[in-house]
């Protein structure tokens, strides 16, 4: 069972979704390509996984008992390999390597580059098939780990994950959790304008599914919203959490733009400067 | 004459030779599976009975899963399971999968390294009455492409169960290619399945042309040889099972004895066994026998019954005598 958030431990973990940002920035920079806005609107629920959520083993990756967390939308990597830096599966200073020849870090994860990366993604719609897969066979092998698997909204128009969904309504698997980073955007532009996902929750449940809505940003909320999940002992749980693409970076926050571009060296420093004054104002938020 | 150290059967020339489904034969290997192995599991879409992957589900209905007709999502579940532990069967047309989910098995399977092994069933035009939509003529072009796969492409019952029970003692992705009809038993069960080996099935002291087939038409390519023989033309006959990784060493040692080298397959000759012998030969250069490639010519089956369609679309023992007489008199 996960634990109860304490005022301090949130703390920590608002603190390293700030770093997450930070590390985001300075490795898309320095990589010259890759997607901004999605791994910093996941910053939060990155930091929350990894340093509070997941039963894991940075320096024992494959530890058989320890939870899966599928990435679905692998186009999002940047705060994973961030995230998992910083929880220490490998040194901070490969986050530099991201994109470049000969890295483990490749533009969009590859599960035997790198231990610790649980599935090989980028092409969307496909992280959920897999969930199951591994719920099942935790099940088949009666294991106690749990399997969370991150999705984008833009990927929902995918007819992969409606094949997924369908097969949850018959085969329900408690041990799954799938959380939803409902940002709005895509790369062509918003979700509702490109082909709309609405009414997302009532399709949702509409398959069976336990369907749970949450400010993705509010941490102790998503954490609450996973021990909800949890205790939901026989469906699966979509958790919806509602991000702001960019989140952090004012010019970014919000901008469809920048769903697929790294910064520039300008545009990095004043991102930098945001990220590191804004520090003292999202703690005092939940003071 | 039949190779005599290989067990092969030998009412094959018989006019009432036992024929068997190719596809029993992955049926009965994967009850075979379930019973030695509890990590084994299988999956379908929508095609259980259809695939012979029924007889593992009455058995062992904990491990079997039905995806319903949705071909990407068994593929994602399998990739899911095969780094979990599990030997993942998916069971569906070879048109479906590896066709309609290709990609999704590119991503999760192949570049992911699953331990799944995909059964691709219903290949060739013998497939027969269905049509072109569901007789998959491409699939070995479009899985001979991908890195980090081995494909077995077996040519009756007995070796397609023990290409089945092979598969699931190595780790990683397979192609495995079954046929629907009834086809000519052509092995033993005693007969050695060496994975990675090309076979001679028909041997001469002095070929003068040899024939490499896959699957279901290496029984075409015997009964022509055996009438070619009666005729004083002496060839050989090598069984391609594993088509990747394609034993190269083999086509380049028998193509240096002969002529004239025929592929035969019940598949698209571009990108399938013709191609990759071609392949071969050409990165050797030099002076190398012809190639003739027997198989679909850039064109989609249609209808018909097996045997109407393996002699409209020229891959039956005529067609392969014709091509012999034609080599050797060019």
């Amino acid at each position: 069972m996960i634990e109860e958030l304490h005022e301090n431990k949130l703390r920590f973990l608002e603190e390293q979704a700030i770093k997450i940002r930070e590390l985001i920035i300075e490795m898309l920079l320095e990589a010259g390509s890759g997607h901004s806005a999605g791994p910093l609107g996941m910053a939060d629920i990155f930091s929350a996984f990894y340093f509070h959520i997941l039963k894991h083993n940075p320096q024992n990756p494959n530890w058989e008992e320890r939870d899966r967390l599928i990435l679905s939308n692998g186009h999002i990597c940047p705060v994973r390999y961030v995230a998992m830096a910083l929880a220490g599966y490998f040194p901070i200073e490969e986050l530099k390597t991201l994109r470049k020849i000969n890295s483990r870090l490749q533009g969009h994860p590859h599960r035997t580059s790198l231990p610790g990366v649980e599935n090989t993604s980028g092409p969307l719609g496909e992280g959920i098939s897999q969930a199951i897969g591994m719920a099942i066979s935790a099940k088949l092998d009666k294991k106690n780990y749990h399997i969370y698997c991150i999705t984008s909204d833009g990927e929902h128009q995918e007819g992969n994950i409606w094949e997924a969904y369908m097969f949850l309504g018959k085969n329900q698997l408690s041990n799954l959790t799938i959380i939803i980073d409902r940002n709005y955007i895509q790369i062509d532009g918003i979700t509702e304008e490109v082909i709309p996902l609405e009414p997302l929750k009532q399709k949702l449940e509409s398959f069976g599914l336990h369907v749970l809505e949450v400010d993705g940003h509010n941490i102790r909320a998503f954490v609450d919203a996973v021990r909800e999940a949890q205790s939901e002992w026989k469906r699966t749980s979509v958790i919806i959490a509602y991000t702001i693409p960019g989140r952090g970076i004012d010019f970014m926050e919000k901008k469809f733009e920048w769903h697929g571009k790294p910064p520039n060296k300008e545009e990095a420093k004043k991102a930098l400067e945001e990220l590191r004054t804004l520090q003292g104002k999202i703690i005092s938020e939940h003071q | 004459m039949l190779n005599p150290d290989i067990y092969l059967n030998q009412n094959i020339f018989n006019e009432n030779i036992d024929q068997k489904p190719i596809r029993d034969g992955y049926g009965d290997a994967l009850v075979e599976l379930g019973e030695k192995n509890k990590n084994v599991v299988v999956l379908t879409a929508d095609l259980a009975e259809s695939t012979r992957a029924h007889k593992f589900a009455e058995k062992f209905p904990e491990r079997f899963i039905e995806c319903g007709v949705a071909e990407q999502n068994m593929a994602g579940i399998a990739a899911g399971l095969g780094v979990s532990g599990k030997i993942a069967f998916i069971s569906s047309y070879a048109t479906f999968s590896p066709g309609k989910n290709w990609e999704t098995i590119r991503t999760t399977i192949i570049y992911n390294d699953s331990n799944v092994k995909i059964a691709g069933h219903h290949s060739g035009i013998i497939t027969g009455p269905d049509g072109a939509t569901h007789q998959a003529t491409e699939d070995i072009a479009i899985t001979r492409c991908w890195p980090n796969i081995k494909i077995i492409s077996p040519c009756d019952y007995w070796e397609a169960k023990k290409a089945t029970l092979y598969s699931a003692e190595v780790y990683g992705p397979f192609y495995l290619r079954f046929v629907r009809d009834k086809t000519p038993i052509i092995t033993t069960e005693k007969t050695p399945f060496n994975f990675g080996k090309i076979e001679i099935f028909w041997i001469s002291e002095n070929p003068q042309l040899a024939i490499f087939a896959t699957g279901h038409l290496v029984y075409q390519a015997l009964l022509a040889a055996k009438e070619l023989k009666e005729e004083n033309i002496d060839v050989l006959v090598l069984n391609v099972h594993t088509i990747k990784p394609l034993e190269e060493n083999k086509i380049l040692e028998i193509s240096s004895q002969v002529k004239g080298i025929i592929s035969l397959e019940d598949h698209q000759v571009i990108g399938g066994l013709g191609s990759a012998i071609a392949e071969v030969l050409a990165k050797k250069g030099g002076n190398i026998p012809k190639l003739v490639m027997l198989g679909l010519q850039n064109t989609f089956g249609e209808s018909g019954t097996p045997d109407e369609l393996i002699k409209k679309y020229q891959m039956d023992k005529e067609a392969v005598k014709l091509s012999v007489k034609k080599l050797i008199s060019s």
